[in-house]
């Protein structure tokens, strides 16, 4: 089976001088959820930012069997689907429905059938009862699912997540790791959220430095980089 | 917050909020230059104006009492600049000043009140207004409320380790200094991601239209009146300016 993302040799820095990414090899699979782990600044989110295009560094990017280069950015933009942190800076349009509408008409759908796309991807997340509302007076769980309809509205082949769950109440959470699940989409989650990736990503990958440390299965990789924090241990030790 | 509720009154199903948002705008800038124009020794004109424009609130159904308590937004302004023509011995223009500024800022209220913001703008770009201020204009009525709301958590937060009142006016400038700088820190932060999320859905510079505006005869015909009763309520100044 050919992989949907095969990245080699990645590397990429800031502006500032930053050295975002040091080399990263990464391939995704059709249908295929791998989470990826890691410090903040470790070069997560600059990682999938180059399956786009929003970011280019030095190395070798190949979306669904094409180089991400200028000449494919719009194909490879439909294809990949990116769900921001900030749900904030994904809904800047003025109502739900014109949020949602925006991938579709930038793709050239004429406006009518890109409403019915955008109300159909409204309907997937169940949000259709939001249509005119205006985003800032939704919940933060609304948002995420709004912003995942934006998306989906495109028909993307990959979805990619950057911290999904964050700013989510435990039944947002869940509610949003169900609808997840049921998107027969290739996902890369970028979090931190080892409950989520457990649920839904049997492979995941764990970010250091700017660089993949650790490539495996969800539950070794989790154990092996000490990433979860129970109760018991989150509470400090008493000091009387 | 005043957009809130501005954009409540623009969700209304009068007459007026039917209209084609591109007639709205060119009979609310005929009232514009109307009042700009008028001389201001006559008072009939401003009467006038004033019926036209609370009759076109009340018609809408918009509070009446809410929109002219909006509109004097303006009077610190306008007023500021009227005392100086009246110490300068010029009353009248005085009177006038602060009268034109509260009534073209009633008149702006009115035209924002029963139309919604993306049909304005979609309505100013059919006009011939530069994509680029519509744009702007967009996503300024999109997040000025966010950076407002950020604003009001860093004061919640000053308040929360002693707040600034009382302290030495240095201090104050101080801190206020530091939260304007941090404000337009995470703007400018934002403002980058707001593009990647837009690059990422396929932007290339053109906000494509979800709806397209139709005008009926209906639309034409409010233009007509509007057009009219603007003119004549000037007329009744006579042409001096």
């Amino acid at each position: 089976m050919q992989p949907v993302v095969e990245v080699s040799g990645l590397r990429f820095r800031y502006d500032d001088g930053t050295a975002a990414l040091q080399g990263v090899d990464f391939h995704l699979f059709p249908g295929e959820t791998v989470a990826l782990f890691g410090a903040n600044g470790s070069g997560k989110t600059t990682f999938v930012l180059h399956l786009n295009g929003v970011l280019t560094g030095e190395g070798r990017v190949v979306v669904c069997g094409m180089p991400v280069t200028k000449e494919n950015l719009t194909e490879i933009r439909r294809r990949v689907g990116i769900v921001f942190q900030e749900a904030d800076e994904q809904l800047f349009m003025p109502t739900v429905l014109d949020d949602v509408s925006f991938g579709p008409l930038n793709l050239g759908i004429e406006p009518a059938a890109a409403v019915e796309r955008a109300k159909s991807a409204l309907g997937d997340v169940g949000m259709l009862h939001a249509l005119d509302k205006a985003p800032y007076h939704l919940s933060a769980g609304e948002k995420r699912r709004v912003a995942l309809a934006g998306v989906l509205a495109m028909n993307p082949e990959i979805l990619i997540l950057d911290e999904p769950t964050t700013s989510l109440d435990p039944p947002g959470r869940r509610d949003l790791a169900r609808l997840l699940g049921r998107l027969p989409q290739a996902k890369i989650i970028v979090t931190h959220d080892a409950w989520l990736a457990r649920r839904l990503a049997v492979r995941s990958v764990f970010f250091e430095g700017g660089r993949i440390m650790g490539d495996g299965a969800t539950d070794e990789l989790l154990k092996r980089f000490d990433w979860e924090c129970d109760a018991a241990e989150a509470m400090p030790a008493r000091l009387d | 917050m005043h957009h809130v509720v501005l954009e409540r009154w623009s969700r209304g199903g009068s007459f007026l909020h039917a209209r084609d948002p591109r007639v709205k705008i060119l009979a609310a800038l005929a009232i514009l230059v109307a009042i700009a124009t008028t001389p201001p020794q006559t008072a009939a004109p401003f009467a006038a104006y004033a019926i036209l424009l609370i009759g076109a609130s009340a018609a809408s159904g918009l509070p009446v009492s809410g929109v002219l308590a909006r509109a004097a937004v303006v009077l610190p302004f306008s007023a500021t600049f009227a005392a100086i023509s009246w110490v300068s011995g010029d009353p009248e223009r005085a009177a006038a000043l602060v009268l034109k500024s509260y009534l073209s800022a009633t008149a702006a209220l009115v035209l924002i009140g029963t139309t919604p913001m993306p049909k304005l703008l979609l309505g100013l770009e059919k006009l011939g207004a530069p994509r680029m201020i519509v744009l702007v204009a967009l996503f300024l009525y999109r997040y000025l409320f966010i950076v407002s709301e950020q604003a009001q958590h860093m004061l919640q937060a000053a308040a929360a380790r002693g707040g600034l009142f009382g302290k030495a006016r240095p201090l104050r400038f101080r801190a206020a200094g530091g939260a304007v700088a941090v404000l337009f820190g995470h703007s400018y932060q934002r403002a980058v991601g707001i593009h990647r999320a837009m690059l990422s859905r396929g932007f290339e510079g053109r906000l494509m239209p979800a709806s397209a505006l139709a005008l009926t005869v209906t639309d034409a015909l409010f233009l007509g009146g509007a057009l009219v009763l603007a003119f004549a309520s000037r007329l009744s100044a006579g042409a001096g300016l």
